[in-house]
């Protein structure tokens, strides 16, 4: 189960904003951590705290492809990322290195709510608000990579894909 | 009941048919990854236990997003990539070659039918070659290194219409501004767009590419263009639709009087007609991109600057997009124009788009670029703001210091 406090963000927040194309070329995964938010919010290392959930409103993550984007939000402590949708490769990317990130249409989570997430059953419970989300369904595929903790160690079971 | 061309495409490499909503697992035909993907993809594919990649001829490294090197961390990330390409015999595309996509398409990389996955987000560049162009992160890269297949969701497609005969002053740029304004940034997430109209069968390649180029500001899985009017330099068989294939959405655009298209700051769908900024101070310009780096791009820009000189105060950058594109320019004069109206021309390659080096703007500056994204802090610098327009736009804009219709 992750447990954590609620920093919530808008529509459309792109990946530099995330992280910045200047950071980006790096492997010390650490140095990313530093800069995540940078440019949407300077105050963002004052307030979060290991643990603590993303929320956004649509397309969290449109833009590059980068995947340095997930790996900062992951590498800052972020426990999870929910948004009403995402954009297609930060979603992909972000479960393909094992950081959870949950679809919930039409949330109204707000900011410093404390969420209790069951994230393999795609269950969010609020328990500021008292009420319960269904996140939407991850396809087979994408549940299995998860269950691998990734597509890393997900290849390295199979060897291919297997749908 | 029919196929999309996605449909049609993504059915051949499966193996089986498959319509929009199915899982499937493709075989791919060429996949890619540059200097900001590559080497996380590397380390990805390592600790996946890849030894040697499932194809080397169709794995292709681009050193292109920071080139030549600005720093020793991003040398030494070059570094690597030089020695993933050697240790494995593949293809590298080093400094100078030029932008990734334009790189594919002068080389032959990718071609009509195709399903080419680049690890770049505007890997659907190529889907004006007929192909399945599809963006991807680093991992599912790696992935394809190590597997030769990626597993997709078949997507639903948007038929775009652009109907009526293009004005002289409109390119595909102006398009793709135009459907951008229409559709939204999450317009077409997870859906395949198919761009088709009389408008668009009058589009060369290159318009085509800069069409099919920001359907990632659409969100899209990929964007193609309905092959009617494609000219290649070699014979192909073109993908076309069903006649009855089925779309999730047909959005039928007049694009007869259009005018020219500018995004202001902060995002690529906040799009109006540049003449309501008529005026607007710039000190500034890009001319570039995998969006408008191209041999036509540059032509345009130089028919509107021959003869003058920019104005006093404003920087004109100019990035050709590949080796083959600036060879071409200089053996036609174009860049020779450039330069002399006052144009620095910079390394073939992404250069200030991505905001790592050639041209950082300063502080409370305004940029008028060619390029496809005007993020906040897009081009390295947080406190300038990007409009975007067709390079005819940034070369009026140029020319007289402010934002100006062509």
């Amino acid at each position: 189960m992750i447990y954590g406090s609620t920093h919530i963000y808008g529509d459309n927040i792109d990946t530099d904003r995330i992280i910045a194309g200047k950071y980006t070329k790096t492997l010390d995964i650490s140095s990313l951590a530093t800069h995540v938010m940078e440019d949407l919010d300077p105050s963002f290392h004052k307030k979060f705290v290991k643990g603590d959930i993303i929320v956004a409103g649509d397309n969290f993550g449109c833009g590059s492809s980068r995947e340095q984007a997930p790996m900062a939000l992951k590498a800052v402590g972020v426990s999870c990322v929910i948004s009403k949708f995402f954009a297609r490769i930060f979603f992909r990317n972000a479960i393909n290195i094992g950081l959870p990130v949950l679809e919930i249409p039409g949330h109204d989570i707000q900011e410093g709510d404390v969420l209790e997430i069951y994230f393999e059953q795609g269950k969010v419970f609020n328990k500021t608000k008292s009420k319960t989300y269904n996140a939407t369904q991850l396809s087979g595929v994408m549940m299995n990579i998860v269950k691998e903790g990734g597509l890393v160690n997900y290849l390295k079971k199979y060897k291919t894909y297997q749908i | 009941m029919g196929l999309t061309i996605t449909e049609k495409i993504l059915s051949k490499h499966a193996g089986r048919e498959v319509k929009a909503g199915e899982l499937c697992i493709v075989s791919v035909d060429g996949c890619m990854a540059t200097d900001t993907t590559a080497p996380l993809a590397i380390k990805s594919f390592k600790e996946m236990g890849g030894v040697s990649l499932h194809d080397k001829n169709k794995f292709h490294l681009i050193i292109d997003h920071a080139a030549p090197a600005p720093n020793e961390r991003i040398a030494n990330l070059h570094q690597l990539m030089r020695e993933f390409a050697d240790e494995q015999g593949a293809n590298l595309f080093d400094i100078g070659s030029g932008i990734c996509h334009q790189v594919m398409v002068d080389n032959r990389k990718v071609k009509p039918g195709d399903v080419f996955i680049g690890a770049d987000s505007h890997t659907p560049t190529c889907g004006a070659l007929n192909a399945f162009a599809c963006g991807v992160g680093s991992t599912d890269l790696a992935a394809i290194m190590l597997t030769g297949k990626i597993w997709l969701k078949v997507p639903h497609t948007i038929k775009v219409k652009l109907n009526g005969t293009l004005p002289m002053n409109i390119s595909g740029k102006d398009l793709a501004l135009f459907v951008c304004k229409h559709l939204t940034i999450s317009g077409a997430t997870y859906q395949a767009v198919e761009y088709d109209g009389s408008a668009v069968q009058q589009l060369n390649l290159s318009q085509r590419m800069a069409l099919c180029n920001m359907s990632a500001e659409l969100g899209a899985k990929t964007g193609l263009v309905n092959p009617i009017g494609l000219k290649l330099p070699y014979s192909f068989s073109p993908v076309f639709a069903d006649e009855k294939a089925t779309y999730s959405k047909i959005i039928d655009l007049n694009v007869g009087n259009l005018k020219p298209q500018l995004a202001i700051p902060d995002s690529p769908d906040d799009v109006h007609e540049v003449m309501q900024f008529n005026g607007t101070k710039i000190t500034y310009a890009f001319l570039g991109s995998c969006t408008n780096g191209r041999l036509d791009d540059l032509k345009t820009a130089a028919k509107i600057l021959k003869g003058k000189h920019i104005a006093k105060g404003v920087r004109l950058v100019i990035a050709p997009a590949s080796r083959q594109v600036l060879m071409d320019a200089l053996a036609d004069g174009t860049i020779q124009t450039l330069i002399a109206a006052g144009g620095t021309i910079i390394n073939s390659g992404c250069g200030p788009c991505v905001g790592t080096h050639e041209g950082v703007p300063g502080d409370g500056e305004v940029v008028i670029s060619s390029a496809n994204r005007n993020f906040k802090g897009r081009m390295g610098n947080p406190n300038a703001k990007i409009y975007l327009g067709s390079p005819e736009t940034v070369a009026m804009s140029a020319l007289y210091g402010c934002i100006t219709a062509p």
